[in-house]
């Protein structure tokens, strides 16, 4: 039987761009070109390769996300993946963490699934906690930022490394998977993994397709509320010295000025 | 005053820094409940109510160690069940952020993570949070349902408040999803004896410049002359010279200490998402057009093997 895989990623805002706020509170993405979050690359790679490993497996990608984010799916596409689903609506714009949550779950169920992957993290709001949520909210096992997966007769295996012990985790199918980037380095796209991928299909779904109330999602709908965004002001140019020998000594007087040493 | 939970990140009974700076953020917004769970949980109360835990509930069970996050979901719901609290706060460790977030579900509640200070406000807690590589500052609270909130290290002062601290023991009863996830076998990691990367007061890190992991003594006898945690850049990770363990950045471990010194960093955008945040910053770099001297407070532009091993010496000296 196939295994199906479904990938979940993010179309954000280039990290190395100016990044700003818009004026309702939510993430401009007018101001700077967006991507495929660099962490769910590593998700993608690792699927084509838990793929690679089935007799017989199936990968789609998924996001939730503006007309743009179509960029995402159709790079995840060129590196292998074979279909993709895009959940798309007005009403989405603003959705917070439970939210999307709520909409990627509705999406996962109505594709089937044996095995779901993420990123450790999006690269823009970087809160991590994604993959647990669906974990919840699907009521499957999370086996969560792996930097070693594997996926054999059923049971998916892999290295978890933590603050305080490194963990072999193991659970049954169905189950989220994360992964970090220390998983393996992600593919590039070739160039007929470019070509093929136009060509592969891709599903649009808006909330009536997953049955979700618009009022449960976007910026009202959210569970949570950003009441200001300031941008950080520039620090205040520092000292700057040039080491003619006594740079170690000069910075030494300067951490003993700051109480330092 | 309305009742606060707070979890416990301890080791076998020792209480981690984190936590205890949660207790004093705990305080502005009600009375401090805190949740310890599995071995050595009843062996934090002191230390806790030393600190403003008017109670200390606690649970253990084999189940706590043997399968990943959900039983501790499964205890800190209970915690919940029990006392009704105005809002839930976890230290932002990796898996503080997965048991707040599925918690979070549970309850129908929004969450925020990674806030690095809190607030009493007229509709609940407000978090602040550092965003977009630590270029914006963010005011937040949750809208929906009862506030789950996750702290960064570093975000408030350890305050001694004494308080009864009673222990209660906390009846869980395990869901059957919380022993979907086995932990097939654990491997502490050794200890450096230098203090825990994102809990430090200083961290010193390499970049690419040390290139080298023979090289990284010279990284790390700065930062044991000064007490200091290590760490490394992503480019010094993924060259195999340091573990990831030490990473400092947005894929690594994001840090806000007293002081920051980065050694052989050049400061791309993946780094200062990390470090950013860091109180004081020091750059060590032969480039003088390295984008990290747009974020010092000190910057001496010279071959950092020159002027690490001499700023050791002079603090050696000048600590006796």
């Amino acid at each position: 039987m196939s295994l199906r895989i479904v990938v979940c990623v993010k179309y954000v805002p280039d990290a190395t761009g100016d990044r700003h706020f818009a004026d309702d509170l939510t993430v401009d993405r007018d101001d700077v070109d967006g991507l495929l979050s660099e962490l769910d690359e590593y998700a993608v790679e690792q699927a084509l390769q838990i793929a690679d490993e089935a007799d017989d497996a199936e990968i789609t990608v998924l996001t939730v996300g503006p007309e743009d984010a179509k960029d995402a799916l159709r790079k995840a596409l060129s590196m292998g993946a074979d279909k993709a689903v895009h959940v798309e609506d007005d009403d989405l714009h603003g959705s917070d963490v439970m939210a999307t949550s709520l909409v990627l779950a509705k999406a996962i169920e109505k594709t089937g699934y044996d095995l779901v992957i993420a990123g450790m993290a999006s690269t823009d709001g970087g809160m991590g906690v994604l993959p647990a949520i669906l974990a919840e909210r699907l009521g499957v096992p999370q086996v969560t930022l792996l930097s070693e997966v594997s996926v054999e007769g059923g049971v998916v295996k892999g290295r978890r490394d933590g603050d305080t012990a490194s963990e072999l985790l193991e659970a049954s199918l169905p189950a989220v998977v994360s992964v970090t980037d220390q998983s393996g380095e992600a593919r590039y796209p070739s160039f007929k993994g470019i070509m093929a991928a136009k060509k592969k299909p891709v599903e649009s779904l808006d909330l009536d397709d997953l049955d979700i109330d618009a009022d449960e999602v976007g910026l009202e709908g959210s569970w949570t509320k950003v009441d200001s965004a300031t941008e950080r002001p520039a620090r205040t140019a520092g000292t700057i010295v040039k080491d003619e020998g006594e740079g170690g000594k000069q910075l030494a007087e300067f951490l003993a000025g700051q109480k330092f040493i | 005053m309305a009742e606060v939970l707070v979890y416990v990140d301890h080791v076998d009974g020792a209480v981690r820094k984190p936590t205890l700076e949660l207790l004093t953020l705990a305080r502005r917004v009600g009375e401090p409940v805190a949740v310890a769970l599995g071995s050595g949980a009843e062996a934090t109360a002191a230390v806790l109510a030393e600190h403003g835990a008017v109670k200390v509930l606690t649970a253990d069970a084999p189940e706590f160690a043997d399968y990943l996050v959900v039983p501790k979901v499964d205890a800190l719901q209970a915690a919940y069940d029990a006392v009704s609290p105005a809002a839930v706060l976890v230290p932002s460790s990796a898996e503080g952020k997965e048991i707040a977030a599925r918690l979070a579900v549970r309850i129908g509640s929004g969450i925020i993570t990674d806030a690095v200070d809190l607030e009493a406000g007229d509709e609940g807690p407000v978090a602040t949070q550092a965003v977009f590589a630590a270029s914006y500052t963010t005011k937040s609270r949750v809208s929906k349902g009862t506030p789950v909130i996750t702290v960064k290290p570093n975000s408030a002062p350890v305050e001694a408040a004494p308080a009864a601290g009673a222990v209660e023991a906390l009846a869980v009863s395990f869901g059957e999803k919380s022993t979907g996830t086995k932990v097939v076998s654990r491997t502490p990691r050794e200890s450096t004896g230098r203090p825990e990367l994102t809990e430090a007061a200083i961290v010193v890190s390499g970049g690419r410049g040390v290139n080298g992991a023979e090289n990284f003594h010279v990284i790390e006898e700065l930062a044991d002359s000064l007490g200091a945690a290590v760490g490394a850049s992503r480019a010094a990770v993924d060259a195999g010279w340091y573990p990831h363990s030490n990473q400092v950045g947005q894929t690594g471990k994001s840090v806000s200490p007293q002081l920051y010194i980065a050694s052989g960093i050049s400061g791309a955008i993946q780094h200062r998402a990390g470090m950013q945040t860091s109180k004081t910053i020091v750059a060590i770099n032969k480039d003088a057009e390295a984008p990290i001297f747009d974020l010092v407070d000190y910057g001496v532009v010279g071959d950092l093997f020159a002027v690490v091993p001499q700023l050791t010496e002079e603090v050696k000296a000048r600590k006796g």
